[in-house]
């Protein structure tokens, strides 16, 4: 009925339907899209970080080490336990602190603390790390994860809300002078 | 009966589908093709049904929330009626699904089958050989314990690794910037909705192909494939040694497939559910994870990778491999299909099975983990402190306070990240011992700052007495020749009564 050259118009009308639909499938992919990319969005700027208080600046007995727990500052309420994190506390002297993860820099298992022989060690793997955080032996690339912290009125806080990665969080401890 | 057939007729006329389903179920295929080696392919299928029930009464139950998840899956085990069991067939289902795929791709593989004209079948195969581990690996996160919850921070920990994007697909994996909530919840969404559509469209598709293309026909070594005849070829084997396939080679399929039911069933009632392990909560550190079995080779590699090749064995490595998957049937499309011409075939096959199984082995036991209560756990054997001096029960002291045996074992008790040092005098002198304990290296930490001069003294004085008794302890002749005397620890670390 029609050549290649001529457009009938039920022709035309079926581009123009296809035209439509493309159009108000672009305008429906710019709220799914963004809903879907809202994780990482909404974390660009640090917008997931915010000060966390630790404790009373007393509770660390100066030259040791102590498992200490706070909330992350993003709660949602199906959270659960989720939310609750555990940290390492280092309190060198007087003012003085490292905030250590518990997360292994090699892949993020928990970090045990052993006092007496001075070491961080992951069961995961084996990594183990000094007392100051520094790569001591075992597959890790690096030392252990810092909080930014700062001591205020007796308390101590740091800066968390995001899980500390070994790719994901490099930029934000290289701010901070290396721990080893 | 004729009312049964009338109600038959009644839907045929409307749903039209009897004559293709009959035309389906009795297509010829070759007839050795009515193997045992066969059957795998439909068991897949079988469990793949089963995982599907099971997973819906699952979900009955189930809170996909990182609040509840953990007592829902309580609730199942204990409060439910047979709630265990329909656990622990969907996780022993999730396992011989496994097993069995990789099975059915070895079989495929070594007859074949993945040549012209069935490249898309291969490739949709190695599709859903990665939905199903997509399907494992969501499914123990669905399991929302301690193994969950530091399975998904390895996870995390890999991703980030990615260049460029590897922050954005850390948030991207977890829904936010730490695991919680919104993790489990689209961990749920990709094991409940999003990998199991995709799986059941595969499969579909992956059967409709074997159903067009006919089954691979037995292979015979010398007879090639050659894209130009082989069609022909092929349609005229199943014309001259063809057989309906049902009921021909139907019968072993079904019986195949209800032994692998009954097996899992078994295990299932045997072996009863998987977990859930202790609560998810990331404060309660006291923990060792690892993952489930299927994993546990990657758990092992993770480990002994050099540091230095760790990134890109774990970027390259697998984009490698299932590329190389994905073109084999273009790499190799024609030619040979028989395994008994195709040695490095075998060898491959071979070479992936060992090193799997020797790493998943490994993984049973971690010799790479430090043993975290070794040094308190694990007492100094007795032998080893027999007639020994003041000074080196001391040594033997400090040995157990400062941790040294998480990592070494003594008498086959501690640990195996370092090696034993049942009679590690015979390979080091005491200069060298002093050295390795204050300096450490070769992947263990130095003890400098964690030592008194004092404590190092005893240490290795204790560590001196550990050589076989008829053996006598390595020492420096150097030394010997310098003080020209009698070294020292022939004197004092040597239990007497040696030679």
């Amino acid at each position: 009925m029609s050549n290649e050259n001529t457009l009938s118009r039920r022709g035309l009308f079926m581009k123009l339907g296809i035209l439509f639909n493309g159009l108000v499938a672009s305008a429906l992919a710019v709220p799914i899209v963004g809903f879907v990319l809202s994780s990482i969005t909404r974390g660009r700027s640090n917008a997931y970080l915010s000060w966390v208080p630790l404790g009373s600046v007393s509770e660390f007995p100066e030259g040791e080490t102590r498992l200490a727990t706070f909330r992350n500052p993003n709660v949602m309420p199906t959270d659960g336990k989720t939310v609750d994190t555990a940290c390492w506390v280092r309190r060198v002297e007087g003012e003085q602190f490292q905030v250590f993860a518990v997360n292994c820099a090699h892949l993020g298992c928990p970090v045990r603390w052993f006092p007496q022989s001075g070491l961080f060690m992951c069961p995961c793997h084996g990594g183990a790390y000094y007392r100051d955080g520094a790569r001591a032996s075992g597959p890790p690339e690096r030392g252990l994860f810092e909080y930014p912290h700062k001591v205020q009125n007796g308390l101590i806080t740091i800066q968390a809300g995001e899980l500390f990665t070994p790719g994901a969080s490099a930029s934000l401890v290289e701010k901070k002078p290396s721990c080893a | 009966m004729r009312l049964i057939a009338q109600v038959g007729d009644w839907f045929d006329r409307r749903l039209q589908l009897a004559a293709p389903i009959r035309e389906a179920a009795e297509h010829p295929v070759p007839r050795n093709t009515a193997s045992w080696f066969y059957v795998f392919g439909s068991a897949a299928l079988t469990i793949f049904m089963l995982q599907i029930v099971t997973g819906i009464l699952l979900a009955l139950i189930y809170v996909p929330s990182a609040g509840e998840a953990w007592s829902s899956l309580q609730a199942l085990n204990h409060d439910v009626t047979l709630g265990w069991f329909i656990r622990a067939l969907h996780g022993w289902g999730s396992n011989f699904m496994i097993a069995i795929v990789l099975i059915h791709m070895v079989q495929v593989f070594l007859f074949g089958a993945y040549k012209f004209p069935r490249e898309l079948t291969w490739i949709v195969g190695v599709l859903l050989l990665l939905m199903t581990l997509g399907m494992a690996f969501s499914g123990q996160v669905l399991r929302f314990d301690q193994d969950a919850y530091w399975g998904l921070g390895i996870g995390a920990s890999i991703a980030s690794h990615v260049p460029i994007i590897g922050p954005v697909a850390v948030k991207l994996m977890l829904g936010g910037p730490i695991i919680a909530g919104a993790t489990l919840s689209r961990f749920f969404a990709l094991h409940v909705f999003v990998i199991p559509g995709m799986l059941i469209g595969f499969v579909g598709l992956h059967l409709l192909m074997v159903l067009k293309l006919g089954i691979n026909e037995w292979p015979m070594p010398g007879r090639l494939v050659n894209k130009a005849t082989y069609t022909n070829e092929y349609h005229e084997l199943t014309k001259k040694d063809g057989a309906p396939f049902v009921p021909y080679a139907i019968w072993k399929d079904l019986f195949f497939a209800a032994f692998i039911l009954l097996a899992v069933a078994a295990c299932a009632v045997y072996f009863g559910p998987f977990g859930p392990t202790g609560r998810p909560d990331p404060t309660i550190i006291q923990t060792a994870p690892k993952p489930d079995y299927f994993f546990l080779w990657l758990y092992a590699l993770l480990s002994l990778l050099p540091p230095s090749m760790e990134t890109p064995a774990l970027l390259v490595g697998p984009v490698v491999f299932i590329l190389g998957l994905l073109l084999l049937p273009f790499i190799s499309g024609e030619g040979e299909k028989s395994w008994r011409r195709r040695p490095i075939a075998v060898l491959t096959v071979m070479l992936i099975a060992v090193t799997l199984g020797t790493l998943t082995h490994l993984a049973g036991f971690t010799p790479w983990s430090p043993h975290m209560n070794a040094w308190s756990g694990d007492p100094v054997p007795e032998k080893f402190l027999h007639r020994t001096s003041a000074l080196q029960r001391q040594g033997a002291l400090v040995f157990q306070v400062k941790q040294c045996r998480n990592c070494h074992s003594l008498g086959e008790l501690g640990g195996q990240r370092g090696p034993a040092l049942d009679t590690v005098a015979v390979r080091l002198t005491q200069d060298q011992l002093i050295r390795q304990v204050i300096q450490g290296g070769g992947n263990m930490p130095a003890y400098g700052k964690n030592l008194s001069p004092a404590e190092t003294t005893a240490l290795v004085a204790f560590l001196e007495t550990l050589h076989p008794a008829g053996q006598s302890p390595a020492r420096d002749a150097s030394r010997d020749a310098a003080l020209g005397a009698v070294p020292a620890s022939r004197n004092s670390s040597q239990p007497p009564g040696g030679p």
